[in-house]
């Protein structure tokens, strides 16, 4: 290697960020607040008035595992059982996902490692009727509905139960029973549509809300300003959410934050902005809850950034040691969802050490149950899978005789 | 039975269908208040009012994720892009998400939106307000793609559009809303008023998606067309006084093959006429599937005449709108070759 350096010197700034593998991650520039630093407004304020939400951070459990301050949701001991049920019932199957992905047995596949915490106390702090507009990590939601396990594996393996037909990726669930809308690869086009689902319901006359995710790195397209417009201008009932979990893929969130908050951004657009600590459960339910009343209450829509951080790669197709520092999930200032809620459950004589292992071990057993049968419906090697002639079936409600044409002609 | 131009028409397909069905609203930018820039949903406001003929904000991907989401949530949104040529920022939720969703979803979810959008030339619009995309959309997957030539069509096809569970884009040739056009811009225009087809009845009717018509029947060379180009087409076989079957695709997908093969396997010999571009127009697909399905009984290569692979120019219109000598040499050509 010559040391011949590049002699042009260009002017274009192009943002950096201190964890790359070369750094030591180093998080020592974020400001964390206590939780009786933040305020509870009324849900009918008028937006400027959260500044100080947008631009702050939402937390309920301190430091000593307590919940303190204004946003406490008071959920039961129960409650929060539940929840961290749920985000140790991802975990597991995600663990157990990820390892089918690397021995062959699923094409791709997507953790939630670290943001657990997003889907399941959002999804808990929604009605059922509400409907979710989801991207692609998110399955968490799935959990809360109580979709069964394994027919989100049977969709993951494209196999004779999937209930999308063998039509998409793994984690492109789709599940209308649960009013879960179906995942599109396409980032940000559900963000939009969820405006105008939110709208069809005030139309109707109907309570029930839409909720939808992005991103930060989805945050720069332009669906995402079509649904803050849109839904200000028609005050539709939805909950915008961001999931500012640092990283889209390998490119870090400076690349789309434009130097201050995503919540900050929807102010502008007269939606209050609030900035919640993603990995409390706790303050995420709390603002969530917030949100959704503020939209059955016909204060229009909120604009949510849940600040996390995506612990692992991006899915199964990149390995995060390339583009940023090892262990910088460890030094994240704001820890892990499940540790937080079990050491806030533990805190308050409410859960121990020994369950938490217990459960552990039982959803592993589970999952290794579920994965078990979802692969006596089929394997996505060798099947069965739905027949063939069948992707030719919904491209239209009938199909339609250049389409039956080509089926004939693909034989069978 | 009534006299009406193709805006009048229109109107009258959306106006019942609002009134047959609560779920149905009309929805873009101007339709509401001021009734459409070119008019077609006036009055809808005023009955209906304004959550059902909903004005919206300047951004075509806004307005098409909206409809899908509202398609989704139970409603029938029919959308008004207020010139084809600004349909592209919408592209995106309209290939891949409005085509795609009852697929990707296993037969889920769809949203039953359509698309009215007026496309093409003839009005000194210039490059963004005279294009005519239909290709591109009967490309994609899952979108039905319409494109009448008169009122009497227009009215029963936009309520079939409306009522179907698959989305429509149904695109209106601007250049006929007020009257038919035979393609020579010299003469005074004429208007619906005294064309058979203007003739619409005020209740309610609707004609099958898929369907072609046979304009006139004849024996010596197939033309096919469809939107305003069907008008320029039949001034040309008149002038001519060539024996031609003219053909009004009226619906581009599903595509009416059996109408086209049994008229080409009749006459031997086929003229494909559309005011797009050329390469790979529409007119290129009707040829492949002519050759597959006509090929022993073609007594002559097929002609297509269309606009040229060029931004269609504002200054240039006459030279770049097909034109009846274009399609008269095309059919002499066609009729001269054995």
């Amino acid at each position: 290697m010559t040391n011949d350096k590049p002699t042009y010197q260009s002017k274009l700034f192009v943002p950096k960020t201190s964890s790359r593998p070369e750094n030591r991650a180093d998080f020592s520039h974020l400001k964390i607040p206590t939780p009786l630093e933040s305020k509870r407004p009324d849900v009918l304020v008028d937006a400027e008035q959260t500044r100080d939400l947008a631009y702050g951070l939402v937390r309920v459990l301190d430091d000593n595992h307590q919940a303190q301050g204004e946003w406490q949701p008071n959920l039961s001991a129960d409650k929060l059982r539940e929840g961290l049920r749920h985000m140790m019932h991802v975990r597991a199957y995600d663990e157990r996902m990820f390892s089918m992905q690397r021995q062959g047995k699923l094409t791709f596949y997507v953790k939630s490692s670290g943001e657990e915490a997003v889907s399941i106390a959002q999804a808990m702090a929604l009605s059922d009727g509400d409907m979710l507009f989801p991207s692609y990590r998110q399955q968490g939601l799935l959990f809360v509905r109580k979709r069964p396990v394994v027919d989100m594996m049977c969709h993951c393996l494209s196999n004779a139960k999937d209930n999308i037909k063998g039509r998409q990726m793994p984690v492109f669930y789709s599940w209308k029973e649960g009013n879960f809308f179906s995942i599109s690869g396409n980032l940000a086009t559900q963000y939009s549509q969820a405006v105008g689902w939110a709208m069809a319901s005030a139309y109707k006359g109907e309570s029930h809300i839409a909720s939808a995710w992005v991103g930060d790195g989805t945050t720069a397209a332009a669906d995402v300003y079509h649904a803050l417009v849109f839904a200000s201008t028609y005050k539709a009932p939805v909950i915008l959410n961001v999931v500012n979990n640092q990283w889209a893929i390998s490119t870090p969130q400076s690349f789309a934050n434009t130097g201050t908050t995503f919540a900050a951004r929807s102010i502008g657009f007269s939606i209050p902005g609030i900035r919640v600590d993603g990995n409390d459960f706790l303050a995420v339910y709390a603002a969530t809850q917030w949100a959704a009343q503020r939209a059955r209450e016909g204060g229009g829509a909120t604009f949510i950034e849940l600040y996390t951080y995506r612990s692992e790669g991006h899915s199964t197709s990149d390995n995060p040691d390339a583009y940023r520092s090892k262990d910088a999930a460890k030094h994240w200032p704001l820890g892990d969802p499940i540790e937080r809620l079990k050491n806030h459950l533990i805190a308050i004589d409410e859960w121990s050490e020994e369950q938490h292992t217990a459960l552990q071990v039982e959803l592993k057993a589970e999952i290794l149950a579920n994965w078990k049968e979802a692969l006596s419906y089929g394997s996505f090697e060798d099947g069965p899978h739905w027949p063939v002639s069948t992707m030719f079936d919904d491209v239209f409600k009938d199909v339609p005789p250049h389409l039956q044409k080509q089926r004939a002609q693909m034989g069978e | 039975m009534a006299k009406m131009n193709m805006i009048q028409a229109l109107n009258s397909a959306m106006d019942l269908c609002m009134e047959r069905d609560p779920n149905v609203l009309v929805m873009g930018e101007d339709v509401g208040y001021f009734g459409g820039v070119f008019r077609c949903t006036q009055g809808l406001y005023d009955k209906y009012g304004p959550h059902r003929a909903l004005d919206m904000p300047i951004a075509e991907g806004g307005i098409m994720a909206t409809a899908i989401g509202m398609g989704v949530n139970g409603l029938r949104p029919v959308v008004e892009m207020q010139f084809a040529d600004y349909i592209y920022p919408a592209f995106d939720q309209i290939v891949s998400e409005l085509g795609r969703l009852r697929h990707r979803s296993g037969g889920e979810y769809f949203a039953p939106v359509t698309i009215r959008t007026p496309c093409g030339g003839g009005i000194r619009g210039g490059q963004t307000h005279s294009q005519s995309p239909e290709a591109m959309f009967t490309h994609a997957c899952g979108i039905k793609t319409v494109m009448p030539s008169n009122p009497y069509d227009a009215k029963g096809l936009l309520i079939a559009a409306i009522e179907d569970d698959d989305p429509v884009i149904f695109f209106e040739p601007k250049r006929i809303y007020n009257g038919p056009f035979d393609g020579d811009h010299t003469k005074a225009s004429s208007s619906w008023a005294s064309h058979p087809m203007g003739e619409v009845p005020d209740d309610y009717y609707s004609l099958a998606l898929g369907k072609a018509s046979i304009v006139q029947a004849g024996s010596d060379v197939t033309v096919i067309s469809y939107g305003n180009m069907v008008h320029v087409a039949q001034a040309a076989i008149n002038a001519s006084g060539i024996d031609a079957e003219l053909i009004d695709l009226r619906t581009l997908l599903p595509l009416d093959t059996d109408t086209i093969e049994q008229s080409v396997k009749r006459t031997g010999r086929c003229v494909v006429i559309h005011e797009a571009t050329r390469t790979s127009g529409f007119g290129a697909e009707i040829v492949s599937q002519i050759q597959e399905a006509c090929f022993w009984h073609l007594k002559a290569p097929i002609e297509r005449v269309t606009g040229w692979d060029t931004p269609y120019p504002h200054a240039y219109e006459w030279e770049y709108f097909p034109s009846q000598d274009r399609i008269n040499a095309a059919m002499q050509r066609t009729l001269e070759s054995n």
